[in-house]
Parts: C-alpha cells; sequence; structure tokens
C-alpha cells in the first residue's frame, strides 16, 4: 500500500511502517543494479560535498613546472597542460556537473509542470495554446535546442544551464498534463469541487500531489542525460567557461595533445561515465519503485 | 490523405515560425545582446550606434521581428561576423559533409540496431539480451566525445590504421581534383573512379561514423527490442508458431512487418539525435560539416551565423519526420483509404 492511499483512506502511519519497509527490503534485494548506482551515486555526493577535505591540492593553481606528469603518489591522476591537479580538479568538478543537473532539471520541472497542470485543469483554450507552444519546443533536435538558445545568448555555464532548462520544460509539461488529466477524473477530485473547495486548492492539495509521480520518475532519469548534455555543451566551448572546473571543459583543453597525455582527458570522462551511469541506475530504480506498472525489460 | 499532407505542411510552416520566433526572442530578452558579441568588451558609444545600425537593432522591436523572420523564411541569415561571408553560402558548402555522415550512420543504425534489438527480443532473458541490455546501460552513459577520442587513441595513436580528423588528407586533397558532383566525397570518387581518394575519404569517414552509431545504438536497439516485444505477444504471431512456421519466418517477416511504421517513427526521431549528436562529433574529427560550423560560431559569438545553421539543421530535422509521417501512406494502404 503506497503513503498516498494510506493518507486518503486514513489508515495510522504505524500500519504502513512495517509493511513500507518490507517493500523497500524487498525492492533493494531483487534490484542489485539500483544499489550499486546508489551506493556509487552517495559516494559522488559525498565527494562533492566534501571537496575542498578530499582534494589534495588547489584546483585552480597552475604550476608550470609540473605539468603534464603521469598519474604518481603526489598527483593521484596526474597533473594537466597547466600543471593543474587532475584528481582535483575531477573532485571538484562533481560539484559543477551535480549543481548543473538539479538546477536544471528542478528549472524545467518548475516550469514544465504548472504549464501542465493549468493546462490540464483548465483545458480548453489555455490547453491548446499551452500545448502548441511546448510544441515549437519539442520540434528541435534534442541537443540542439540548447545549442540554438546557446547561440542566441550567449556561451557559459550559466546560460547553457537556462538553455537546457529551457530545452527541457515541455516534456514535464506533456507529462504532467496527461498526468493531472488522469488524476482530474478521479472520484475524489469531483467530490473535493462538490464540496465547495475552490480551484487552487483542489489543485494544490488534490491533484499535484497525485500527478506528480511520473514527473519524478522522468526527473530522475532525465538527470544523467542533463549531465551529459552539459558536458557537451561545455566541450564544444559553449558551456562552461574557464575557470570554472566542468569535466567536459577538462577534456576540451587538453585536446590538442591527449594522444601523448591520455589521462588528462580520460579522467575527466571516466568521472562523467561514472556519474552518468550512476545515475541513470538509480533513476531506473526509481521508475520501478514508483511506477510499478512500467516493466520494459518483462 | 491529401487534406492530411496539406494541414501537415502548414503545421511544419507554423512551426518553422514559431523556432525562429523563440531564437529572435531569447537573443533580445535574455542578456548578452548580438551587439556585445559583435564587437566585444568595452566598445565605444559610437561603435555602439554603428553596431546596432548594421544589425538593425536601432528599430523597433516588432519591426525588427518581422525583418529577422521573413529575412530567414527566404533563406537570408546575414553575414557571418567571422569570415565575411554570406551565411548561406557557408551552409551549403559544409551540409553536404554532415548530410553524407549522418545519412550513413542511419543506415549503419538500421542495418545492426534492428537485427540486435529483435535478437535481444526474441530471446528475451537469454544471456544474449542481458549482454545487449547490459552494453546498452553503459552506452548511454558514455559522453560523446570520450567515445571519439578513445577511437582515436586506439585506431590513430595505437594502431595507426586511420587516420586522426578531417575528410580527406592533403596530399589527396591537393593532388586529385575529382569533381564534387553531389557534395558527399564516398559518391564523387566513386563517380570519378578515382579510387585512390575513395579509400582515403573511406578511411576518414570511419571514426567520425564509429563514433555516431556507437552512440545513438543503444538508444534504437532499446526501442527495437520494446516494439518486438509488444508484437510477439500479437495472436497472429502465437497462432503463426502454432501452425509450426519457422521461426525466421514469423519474426523477420510477419513481426517485423508490423513494426515497420513505429521503427520509422524511430528512425525520423533519431535523426535529431545523430543531428545534435554530430555537433560533437565533427567538433572532434574536425569534420568540415555544418555541426562543427555552429559550434566554433557560437563560440566565437558569430551570431548570424550560429543562428542560421540551428534553424536550417532544426527545418531538416522537422522536414524529415514530415516525410517520414507521409511515408505511413507507403507503409500502410489501410491509411490511404481513409
Amino acid at each position: 500500500m503506497s503513503t498516498l492511499e494510506a493518507h486518503v483512506i486514513g489508515v495510522a502511519p504505524a500500519f504502513t511502517g512495517p509493511s513500507r519497509w518490507k517493500r523497500v527490503r524487498h525492492f533493494v534485494g531483487s534490484h542489485p543494479l539500483f544499489v550499486i548506482g546508489l551506493s556509487m551515486f552517495v559516494i559522488i555526493v559525498v565527494a562533492a560535498l566534501a571537496a575542498p577535505l578530499i582534494a589534495t591540492h588547489d584546483p585552480l593553481a597552475i604550476k608550470f613546472s609540473e605539468k603534464l606528469q603521469p598519474p604518481s603518489a603526489d598527483h593521484y591522476l596526474g597533473t594537466d597542460s597547466m600543471g593543474r591537479d587532475i584528481f582535483s580538479r575531477v573532485v571538484y568538478g562533481a560539484r559543477t556537473s551535480l549543481m548543473v543537473g538539479v538546477v536544471v532539471v528542478g528549472l524545467a520541472i518548475g516550469i514544465g509542470a504548472p504549464m501542465g497542470l493549468l493546462a490540464a485543469y483548465f483545458g480548453g483554450r489555455v490547453d491548446t495554446v499551452m500545448m502548441r507552444v511546448a510544441d515549437v519546443f519539442l520540434a528541435f533536435p534534442p541537443l540542439l535546442l540548447p545549442i540554438a538558445i546557446t547561440a542566441a545568448i550567449g556561451a557559459g555555464l550559466f546560460h547553457a544551464m537556462i538553455a537546457l532548462a529551457i530545452s527541457w520544460f515541455p516534456w514535464y509539461a506533456r507529462i504532467m498534463r496527461s498526468s493531472v488529466l488522469r488524476v482530474k477524473s478521479e472520484l475524489y477530485v469531483s467530490a473535493a469541487r462538490a464540496m465547495g473547495v475552490n480551484h487552487t486548492n483542489v489543485m494544490v492539495r488534490h491533484a499535484v500531489p497525485n500527478a506528480l509521480t511520473p514527473v519524478v520518475v522522468q526527473g530522475s532519469l532525465d538527470f544523467g542525460y542533463v549531465i551529459l548534455a552539459a558536458a557537451s555543451l561545455s566541450f564544444i566551448g559553449i558551456g562552461a567557461q574557464p575557470p570554472d572546473i566542468e569535466w567536459g571543459l577538462m577534456a576540451a583543453a587538453e585536446r590538442a595533445k591527449f594522444l601523448d597525455f591520455p589521462w588528462t582527458v580520460l579522467c575527466p570522462g571516466l568521472a562523467i561515465f561514472v556519474t552518468v551511469l550512476a545515475v541513470n541506475l538509480v533513476g531506473d530504480g526509481i521508475r520501478d519503485l514508483l511506477d510499478p506498472k512500467h516493466q520494459e525489460f518483462k | 490523405m491529401y487534406r492530411y499532407i496539406a494541414q501537415r505542411l502548414l503545421l511544419l510552416v507554423v512551426t518553422l515560425i514559431g523556432v525562429a520566433t523563440i531564437t529572435f526572442f531569447l537573443s533580445r530578452v535574455l542578456p548578452g545582446s548580438p551587439v556585445e558579441m559583435m564587437i566585444g568588451f568595452h566598445p565605444t558609444a559610437e561603435q555602439i550606434a554603428a553596431a546596432k545600425k548594421e544589425l538593425g537593432l536601432d528599430q523597433p522591436l516588432h519591426r525588427q521581428y518581422v525583418r529577422f523572420v521573413s529575412e530567414a523564411i527566404r533563406g537570408d541569415f546575414g553575414i557571418s561576423l567571422r569570415t565575411k561571408q554570406p551565411v548561406v553560402e557557408e551552409i551549403g558548402r559544409r551540409s553536404l559533409a554532415t548530410i553524407e555522415l549522418t545519412l550513413l550512420t542511419t543506415l549503419l543504425l538500421v542495418a545492426v540496431g534492428v537485427p540486435v534489438g529483435v535478437i535481444s527480443a526474441v530471446h528475451s532473458n537469454s544471456p544474449i539480451d542481458h549482454t545487449v541490455r547490459t552494453l546498452s546501460i553503459a552506452g548511454v552513459a558514455f559522453p560523446v566525445f570520450i567515445v571519439g577520442m578513445l577511437l582515436q587513441m586506439l585506431f590513430y595513436g595505437k594502431l595507426g590504421w586511420l587516420p586522426l580528423q578531417g575528410r580527406l588528407s592533403s596530399e589527396v586533397y591537393l593532388d586529385h581534383q575529382f569533381a564534387r558532383v553531389t557534395g558527399m566525397f564516398l559518391i564523387d570518387t566513386l563517380l570519378a573512379r578515382d579510387y585512390v581518394a575513395f579509400r582515403d575519404a573511406a578511411a576518414h569517414i570511419v571514426l567520425p561514423l564509429a563514433t555516431l552509431t556507437l552512440v545513438t545504438l543503444p538508444l534504437v536497439t532499446r526501442i527495437t527490442r520494446n516494439l518486438m516485444m509488444e508484437v510477439l505477444q500479437e495472436d497472429y504471431v502465437r497462432t503463426a508458431l502454432a501452425y509450426g512456421m519457422p521461426r525466421r519466418v514469423v519474426y523477420y517477416r510477419y513481426a517485423l512487418k508490423a513494426m515497420l511504421i513505429p521503427l520509422m517513427t524511430v528512425v525520423g526521431l533519431t535523426l535529431g539525435f545523430l543531428l545534435g549528436g554530430s555537433v560533437v562529433v565533427e567538433f572532434v574529427f574536425d569534420w568540415p560539416g555544418l555541426g562543427g560550423y555552429v559550434a566554433r560560431s557560437i563560440a566565437a559569438s558569430d551570431f548570424p551565423a550560429a543562428v542560421g545553421v540551428t534553424l536550417v539543421l532544426a527545418s531538416a530535422y522537422l522536414s524529415v519526420n514530415l516525410v517520414v509521417d507521409l511515408l505511413y501512406f507507403v507503409a500502410d494502404p489501410r491509411l490511404r483509404r481513409a
């Protein structure tokens, strides 16, 4: 039984406690990939938060006398062409990528979900106008819309984040819309209206909590893709700019000599891979947990 | 049917105007104006005024908008700030390199991704299926540029089998003047019967092609697999199997045919990923197409070029998807009667 159902039919929380715990334990036991992904993700988050403690060097300190050193006891992952410690930069880079993921997905949901809610709840012309607007955004090839927006507003990490959020919000508008449409026909919504609850309260207290699950699921699945897209934008020179510490930018900066000094690009590249993999595994797990009907691999 | 086609064409035009509108307003509303990009930091007042006049920014907003959209529709994107040449000419010169790359990738994706997806679905939960799925999960987590650079390290750095980047070696470029009939070097060199140049062009396209294919393959495989799983649940598949028809016939003739329309949609949408991915791939391999050009234009704050190319790429994507939708009529005779 879900907490929402428990809430609606008024089962005391004491009864849901053990069964929920059992359910989580069962889920964890049957989803080893989720556990692996979650552990990886927790390590990355801790590393990002505790970056100043973990980093062995100042990530910005340039020391040409130590440039392009292979991995050693002093520099765990070697140094880049400006003599900066790659291990410390990779650790600090986790902050940037996680921040980008959180901000972009948060903004996209923040814009898209209210739009979808209004469109679905009021229907009619509001719905048509909003969804046509969303369709225009969806008409762009993915990754090309962020590129187009960055083209219009100029390069930079902040601009790239805005661009990514603008490209992503129509998806959340669509998902939220269809989800609210489903909830709207439920009895408890009609009942609330019949009891004289006003539109705002029905939306905020009844429609939103029950319609949000697909949005959360999609958000967790998109998180990794956003990190990848942001790294790609930085790599081609239109995202993060020096002195930002960003993995895609780190790889791009060492492009000239990467054949001779492979660790300079492989370390940030591997960091992206591990992070996105962890996030995707967690996202898949969250989807299975919150949306039991979804059985892609069955 | 004709009414539907007319509707779709109208929708295409409306969407394109919408796309141009978004680009226009973003460039005017959000911080960072084209003027700053054009003349850099700390300009004098006269420089700003002159630049504004040149870009038409001294006019009221609604007039700027009408001018921008009407020029964009006619294909006039202005003069590139970097190369001082009309953006349309730059696009014309580069578009075929991108078309050659994305077209070949699409063919390869269909040739590899679809059979792998079908096999994975038919043998679901077998070791083959698990391998395919694990590879897909890992595959989508790789950044495009790292895949490209890894291939460069292996096939150029370690093995020395393939060239690092570019579209032709400079010797071949200078000595072999084959006619640029189609603009796609693989075809042009064959038409000219210049096999040395053909081998050179082929060697150059292998790595960008492989990179673009590898990063899109998990997507195509997974969608094909899921579509196939659905079709395999159908009654007629079970019936055919019960009649003892060879499995190969059932899977590849009956089931695959039922997947034709969804698969066409997938291919159309994949093109979107390819166009986005080609920006990075062309950047990594110095492929002289539109993708690398748009990236460099943005980085150099070349506003007309960047906006022009993105509009062209977006229209290409929309047009291809329109063609895909119209091909439904070819694939499914039932739709023609409706």
